[in-house]
Formats: structure tokens, C-alpha cells, sequence
């Protein structure tokens, strides 16, 4: 087979562009940069939440509302409180009226009323993000506008985000929600501006019963993460190996 | 290789070209992983400054009892100890600044938040003291006999 100079360096040409276009779509990282993505943050934030000390108040969803500006009118909230009612007949009530914004006043359950005599157990659940740290929400971004920081906190980039809602699908926990306003995907942001000031989240400043705390796993000594490590507490959805940083005490099986 | 189809090729090479080059710049520089992952941390790095900034609403007690001592240390030293100022006066940002005073939610329905009787004798719940909403003092606000910075004590 004979090659012409022509027909050679044609091909060589072509080749090499080839080649070339795909490498050039990716990222080589600096050696420092490479080292920084497998070094470990010493912050890594988690939620405890107590289900034996909740009242079902909603001041956390009302003071999450007023502190991240979600609009306290639309059926959206970051967090939410969730109310169980076992009745003697075997029956399972569950409501979380406007997400437990105005706390449970009574024991109408969707026009059901419920006779207190009739109640076997009941308790609430306070639920949200659960920042997990295999966030599925964040892997199904087209645009990367959703990321986890070194901290684990779970945040949307609202100047990016497109709208199409597809994290809001991801999410086995139905944590975000597509705020009315900005029309972005929102969430909680573990309350970063607040974490990041040295103050608590609001919903765990709100909680006048310590049933909402935040924990620095990092941290050995902090006394939330000695909880977490040395009690017995359980996560949400555990099968869907989203590795949630939410840590409850007091669980039911038949919460979900 | 034939020309039919080696023109597709140039065509497909040259979309990515355009894309490859497109991406150079419309991408802002400060995206990338920033010691994260690419699964998970491929982010506009700026953005996590716009978060910092976000402003913060409730202040704390500590902010309140600045000014406001006496009710501070009368909350603090009564069985209402752990509830925050702004759960029942809202979160004092620009207080006093240019919000020159914060509304006072003194409806029945803050206090039945938590002292309406549910029933629910297995969890903390039930161990509040609680009312019958229907069958206690109706037409009044709790305020006017109980005082929430001294629950214990009747109102002046």
C-alpha cells in the first residue's frame, strides 16, 4: 500500500483534531488542587432530631420561612412537622397541615375528627433535608447548579438554576420544592449564612424543647454528635443509599 | 474513506469544536470542583459566598436582652426559658434600626401551639400543660391572666 505525502499528512492532520477536541472538554487539575478534593473538610454539619421531645409547635417551620424568605402563604416550606396517629382500631393517621406551620390545634385529620380515647400513640415527626452524602438531587443537575459543599451542606446556586425541577423529582425525601417567587428549585440550606456567623440554624434556634439540633461530626466532643455516635438513632429511606445526615431518636417503623 | 462519510465526521468534529470553544467563554471561571468532586461538588465557587451574605433574621436572645433586660430576665428565669423572643415577637432584623417595632403575635393560636389538648399521653405532648380550646376561657387572649414572659405569675 503506498501513501502519498498529500493523502498522509491529510489524515495525520485529521487525526490529531480528533483526537484533540475531546480531550480538550476536560479539567486537569494542579497537584494541589487534586490533593484538596481527597482531604477531608474539619466540619461535617448533621441534623439530630429528637421525635420524643417534638410538640408539634411549628415554630421551626415558621421561623425557617421567616428567616430564608420562602413566602409563608404557598403550600412550599423548607422543613416541615409531621403528625402520626395510631388509633385502637389499627388505623395509621397521618397530616402535616401547611407543613405544620400553625401547629396541629386539634385532632381533625382531613375533616376526620379523632377522639382522643380513641388514640393508641401518637407523635410528631419533624422532617427536611436530610443533606445526605450521596445526594441524588445533586447528581442529576444538567447544569451544575446544585452541589454539596466541604461541609456537606447540600446548596442550589439560584443565579445558575434553570427550573427544570428535575432535582425536585430526585429527591426521595421531597425536600425541595420549586420556589414561587425565584422560580428555581429551592432547599434548606442548613441555614449556611447563619452556620457560617457561628449561630445555629433557625429552625434548631426556634426549637424551645431541643427537638431539632445541629451536630459537627468532625467534632468528638461536641455533645449532639456524642448522641449520634454513642445512642441509638436511625436515618430516613435508609434503602435508597443516599447516606442521609439527618440522625432521629425515637423512630417508628411506620414513619417513611 | 469515501466522501459521504467522511463529511458527517468534519460535521460532528466540528459541533464539539463549536461546543468545546462555546463553553471557553460562556462558563464562568470560578466553576469547578474546588475540593470537592466532580459527582458532587462541580460548582460555581462565588456562589458559596452568596450564600454567606444571605442575611441573617433572628438574632437571639443575648441581641434582645441588649435593650430589652428586664423581660430577657424574666423569661430566662421562668418555665418559658427556651422559648426565643422572636417565636412569638418575630425575628428582630433592623429592630430597632428601621423596623421601629416588631408585631406582637398575642393570639390565642401561638399559645395552643403548644397548650392545646391533643390527647397524646405517650409523647411530650400530652406532658404540657394544656387546655380544652372549646371549653376554656373562649373569647380571650391568654395574655389577659397568664404573662408569657412568667406563665407561673398572673398578668399585671
Amino acid at each position: 500500500m503506498t501513501v502519498s505525502r498529500r493523502d498522509f499528512l491529510k489524515e495525520a492532520v485529521g487525526t490529531t483534531a480528533a483526537t484533540a477536541l475531546p480531550a480538550a472538554t476536560f479539567v486537569l487539575l494542579s497537584t494541589e488542587e487534586a490533593r484538596a478534593a481527597v482531604a477531608n473538610s474539619k466540619v461535617r454539619y448533621a441534623f439530630l432530631i429528637d421525635t420524643n421531645k417534638c410538640v408539634g409547635c411549628g415554630m421551626c417551620v415558621k421561623a425557617c420561612k421567616d428567616e430564608n424568605e420562602v413566602p409563608h402563604d404557598a403550600p412550599v416550606t423548607r422543613n416541615w412537622v409531621e403528625r402520626y396517629i395510631f388509633t385502637k382500631d389499627g388505623e395509621v393517621h397521618i397530616d402535616s397541615p401547611k407543613g405544620g406551620h400553625d401547629g396541629f390545634l386539634d385532632n381533625n385529620l382531613y375533616g376526620e375528627e379523632i377522639d382522643p380515647k380513641d388514640i393508641a400513640k401518637a407523635f410528631f415527626v419533624p422532617k427536611g433535608c436530610n443533606h445526605c452524602d450521596n445526594p441524588p438531587c445533586v447528581q442529576v443537575c444538567p447544569v451544575g447548579a446544585t452541589y454539596q459543599t466541604l461541609e456537606g451542606v447540600v446548596l442550589v446556586d439560584r443565579d445558575w438554576c434553570m427550573g427544570c425541577a428535575y432535582c425536585i423529582m430526585a429527591c426521595p425525601f421531597g425536600a425541595r420544592y420549586f420556589h414561587p417567587e425565584l422560580k428555581v428549585a429551592d432547599k434548606c440550606t442548613f441555614c449556611y449564612h447563619r452556620l457560617n456567623k457561628g449561630l445555629k440554624p433557625a429552625c434548631v434556634q426556634s426549637c424551645a424543647f431541643g427537638a431539632r439540633q445541629v451536630a459537627n461530626l468532625k467534632d468528638p466532643d461536641d455533645p449532639a454528635t456524642r448522641i449520634i455516635t454513642t445512642e441509638r438513632v436511625a436515618v430516613l429511606k435508609d434503602l435508597y443509599g443516599t447516606k442521609p445526615h439527618a440522625f432521629y431518636l425515637g423512630l417508628d417503623h411506620d414513619v417513611r | 474513506m469515501k466522501w459521504h462519510v467522511l463529511h458527517p465526521l468534519w460535521v460532528a468534529i466540528g459541533l464539539v469544536g463549536l461546543l468545546v470553544l462555546g463553553g471557553r467563554f460562556l462558563v464562568p471561571d470560578d466553576f469547578g470542583v474546588h475540593g470537592r468532586n466532580f459527582t458532587y461538588g462541580y460548582h460555581r465557587l462565588s456562589n458559596l459566598q452568596d450564600w454567606k451574605d444571605f442575611p441573617v433574621k433572628f438574632q437571639g436572645r443575648d441581641y434582645c436582652a441588649m435593650c430589652h433586660a428586664e423581660n430577657a430576665r424574666l423569661i430566662s428565669s421562668s418555665v418559658h426559658e427556651n422559648v426565643q423572643c422572636e417565636n412569638c415577637h418575630g425575628p428582630g432584623v433592623n429592630h430597632p434600626a428601621s423596623v421601629q417595632s416588631l408585631p406582637i403575635d398575642t393570639s390565642r393560636e401561638t399559645c395552643l401551639r403548644c397548650h392545646a389538648y391533643l390527647g397524646y399521653d405517650n409523647s411530650d405532648r400530652g406532658a404540657m400543660p394544656s387546655i380544652v380550646d372549646s371549653r376554656h376561657r373562649r373569647r380571650r387572649e391568654c395574655s389577659v391572666c397568664h404573662d408569657p414572659h412568667n406563665p407561673r405569675e398572673k398578668s399585671q
